[in-house]
């Protein structure tokens, strides 16, 4: 079963990885036997399985997943949130908030107008419609405080780390809470605006050299150097 | 230009190339900030930038297909382009060259893992010396890669023509303009899948044979650039990083 | 759009052969060729092949010739495809099929040199013969480019050039007086289309909306003069190999009507 690349390599569309009976994991696909890329992204081998982690691309929803998303409409009974998906998202107003709302006596507005940045959940995703979002669980709801910040959806995955050993450092590190949603909105909350900016800059290199091992160690030696220098 | 040969008597042709090379390439991926994908292509004086969007939703929804993505490609070129200032609206010729190049490109595309949403392909002509469709091509693949777009496989293209009784690779708008034929060719290469195919001459059934292989042989050399340059980006940052730290 | 049950019993018979109305794989359907139908046009052909019908109307006018080409003639092709043709078919302007098609028959007459447009010219730089090819498309069931390029060849051939004289700077057109055209070989075009691993020839209107790609190929002679991939698909170099010698082969017969027209 010949392997053609080795982990950690960087492949292209239509690139030739492998042929034989590996399990076929994401962004790789199989004809007549061959396992080719379908992305720009690096070759991760796990248990025999071939994974190709894309570098750019598309959020593309998943039950469960937490995202963060900023309302653009608000219809009679649902507000219309984009999500930084193909489509936008809907969240009905029973879904909006642990309280009860009945849309025909209050003015949704009221709750999330145009604007505002909302912490949710996807409840269901089909992908010829629009997800469907819920805020009816705590710490779901809207953003009021600390910045946000957009990184591509892609490098959610290595932002969190193996074992969320990523996010966790740079959270202890920085004393911040962090809230990364799956869609590439990353809510950050600090005591000080320069610990948010620490975040940033590392969220910032995190994206650029998500291709590079050693990554953690790197984030986490420029963390503390730039803490040192703090006043 | 009368009087004056293409191609020398020994196959030498008007700008320095033998009759199978190519012109000098340079291609620059992930160019322009705001687009999802985007390229920059050079084949000697032919500029091309190609920009990706998408997917996105599809306005009006009437034009959505409800089990894939619908690729809408816009192939224009800048008034300033070509020789005599072209006007800025589309002409006849945009308007084919807009519908062969999103014919190229789609077959590579997994469209059916975006029901309902538009990709939309922009192509702009900077500067036009010969073979504005095919170089627009190899922009444009590069493009949809940058832009995470799954693909089958990604799209060389090449122009091969007949210039004075030579059969020719990658014309100038000169041997185009002057030649007996033009024939652009696009393929998925590693699969090797023709996407485009045209011809505007005459050519007897052993000609277009031998320049389909002429035109095979130079996408093949056009695809490993194109592999070239989306790792490119990537690689020389981890190369500053490994030997350097970080 | 066709159902999934058309397109699978389309594929199930090619497999052993077949087409949906029985002809062979590189049949063409019946063809019917008649020319100088409209009086008020200097030449005109209609063309039905099968149930796809093509009208095509020229009209020889004396104008300006292209700055670019000032002993020259002009020779434009424009084609609409009516509304009445087929439900979807909208009004306005030629979409970018109709645009696709007047272009690729364009090419192939130009490249043909089908039309001698050196010998249309009557005062350098100021008056030429401009030959206007107006394609109608009236029914679509498939393959409007080869329809419509034997209507264009017809309609060329049997068209007839109002006579001209040039006194000094002035010309002088004699509309009683006809002349034939200036027309050397007219080119015929021979599509092909590729359904699952099958190449068909003449492809109706359900065979070309399951097809993965086609290839329309014009030939002058045993020549190829044009071509043009057409559809989101793709093709191996085999195929491709394989439709350019069967357009060459079939044209032939497309030729041979334009052979047994009526002289005018």
């Amino acid at each position: 079963m010949p392997l053609y690349f080795k982990d950690w390599d960087l492949v292209v569309p239509g690139e030739l990885l492998a042929e034989g009976n590996y399990k076929l994991g994401s962004n790789v696909y199989k004809e007549d036997g061959r396992i080719y890329s379908n992305v720009v992204g690096i070759l991760k081998l796990t248990r025999g399985t071939i994974n190709v982690v894309p570098l750019s691309g598309p959020y593309i929803p998943k039950v469960g997943d937490l995202v963060i998303g900023e309302v653009i409409d608000v219809t009679a009974s649902s507000y219309v949130v984009d999500i930084r998906a193909p489509h936008v998202a809907f969240l009905h107003a029973s879904e909006a908030s642990t309280k009860p709302i009945n849309p025909h006596e209050e003015d949704l507005r009221k709750l999330y107008d145009v604007g505002d940045m909302i912490v949710a959940k996807v409840i269901a995703f089909d992908r010829a419609f629009n997800p469907s979002l819920t805020c009816k669980e705590r710490g779901l709801g809207k953003i009021t405080r600390g910045r946000i910040i957009a990184i591509p959806a892609v490098k959610v995955p290595r932002l969190i780390g193996r074992r969320k050993s990523m996010i966790t450092m740079i959270k202890s590190e920085t004393g911040c809470e962090i809230v990364v949603g799956q869609n590439g909105y990353i809510w950050v909350v600090g005591k000080t605006p320069e610990d948010e900016d620490l975040v940033a800059e590392a969220i910032k290199k995190i994206v650029e050299e998500a291709h590079v091992t050693g990554l953690t160690a790197r984030i986490m030696k420029m963390l503390k150097d730039k803490k040192r220098r703090q006043p | 230009m009368a009087g004056e040969r293409l191609i020398s008597s020994d196959g030498i042709r008007h700008d320095g190339r033998r009759l199978d090379e190519l012109r000098p390439i340079k291609m620059a991926v992930g160019v322009l900030k705001n687009a999802d994908g985007s390229a920059y292509v050079e084949q000697g004086n032919t500029k091309i930038l190609a920009a990706v969007y998408g997917p996105r939703s599809i306005h009006p929804r009437h034009l959505a297909y409800p089990d894939r993505a619908r690729v809408r490609c816009r192939y224009h070129m800048a008034p300033f382009s070509v020789e005599v200032r072209k006007s800025p609206a589309p002409s006849r010729r945009e308007i084919e060259l807009s519908k062969v190049i999103r014919e190229a490109l789609s077959h590579a595309i997994f469209l059916e893992q975006f029901p309902a949403t538009a990709i939309d392909v922009f192509i702009e002509v900077l500067e036009a010396d010969g073979s504005t469709r095919c170089v627009g091509i190899n922009a444009a693949s590069l493009a949809l890669a940058d832009a995470g777009i799954p693909m089958k496989d990604l799209v060389a293209a090449c122009a091969v023509g007949k210039v004075e009784g030579h059969l020719v690779v990658d014309l100038t708008d000169l041997e185009d303009k002057n030649g007996e034929v033009d024939m652009p060719f696009a393929m998925m290469y590693g699969r090797k899948k023709i996407t485009l195919l045209q011809l505007d001459g005459i050519l007897s059934y052993e000609e277009l044979c031998k320049a389909v292989d002429l035109a095979m042989t130079a996408c093949e050399k056009i695809y490993a650039m194109q592999k070239e340059a989306l790792k490119q980006r990537y690689l020389a940052l981890r190369k500053s990083i490994e030997e350097g730290g970080g | 759009m066709i159902s999934k049950v058309k397109k699978a019993q389309i594929l199930s018979l090619l497999n052993s052969g077949k087409r949906i109305d029985g002809r062979s794989l590189e049949q063409y359907r019946q063809i019917k060729v008649e020319t100088n139908l409209i009086s008020r046009a200097d030449g005109s052909a209609r063309v039905s092949l099968g149930d796809t019908l093509v009208l095509v109307g020229v009209k020889y006018e004396v104008g300006p010739p292209f700055p670019d080409t000032p002993d020259l003639g002009v020779l434009t092709v424009n084609a609409e495809f009516l509304p009445l043709a087929s439900p979807t078919f909208e009004s306005g302007p030629p979409d970018e099929n109709a645009i696709e098609l007047a272009r690729v028959i364009d090419r192939s007459l130009r490249k043909s040199n089908a039309v001698d447009l050196t010998k249309l010219c009557l005062i350098p730089g100021k008056s030429v013969w401009i030959a206007w090819v107006d394609i109608y498309v009236l029914n679509h069931d498939g393959n409007l480019i080869d329809a419509s390029a034997l209507a264009t060849s017809a309609a060329l051939l049997t068209s007839k050039i109002p006579k001209a004289e040039v006194e000094g700077d002035k010309v002088k057109v004699i509309y009683e007086e006809r002349l034939p055209p200036p027309l050397t070989s007219l080119p015929v075009t021979v599509t092909v289309a590729k359904i699952g691993g099958a190449l068909v020839v003449d492809p109706v209107l359900d065979e070309e909306e399951v097809a993965d790609a086609k290839i329309a190929m014009s030939v002058v002679g045993d020549k190829i003069c044009a071509a043009q991939k057409m559809g989101e698909g793709s093709f191996e170099v085999a195929e491709v190999k394989k439709a350019a010698s069967l357009a060459i082969e079939k044209a032939k017969e497309l030729q041979d009507k334009l052979i047994q027209l009526p002289k005018p």
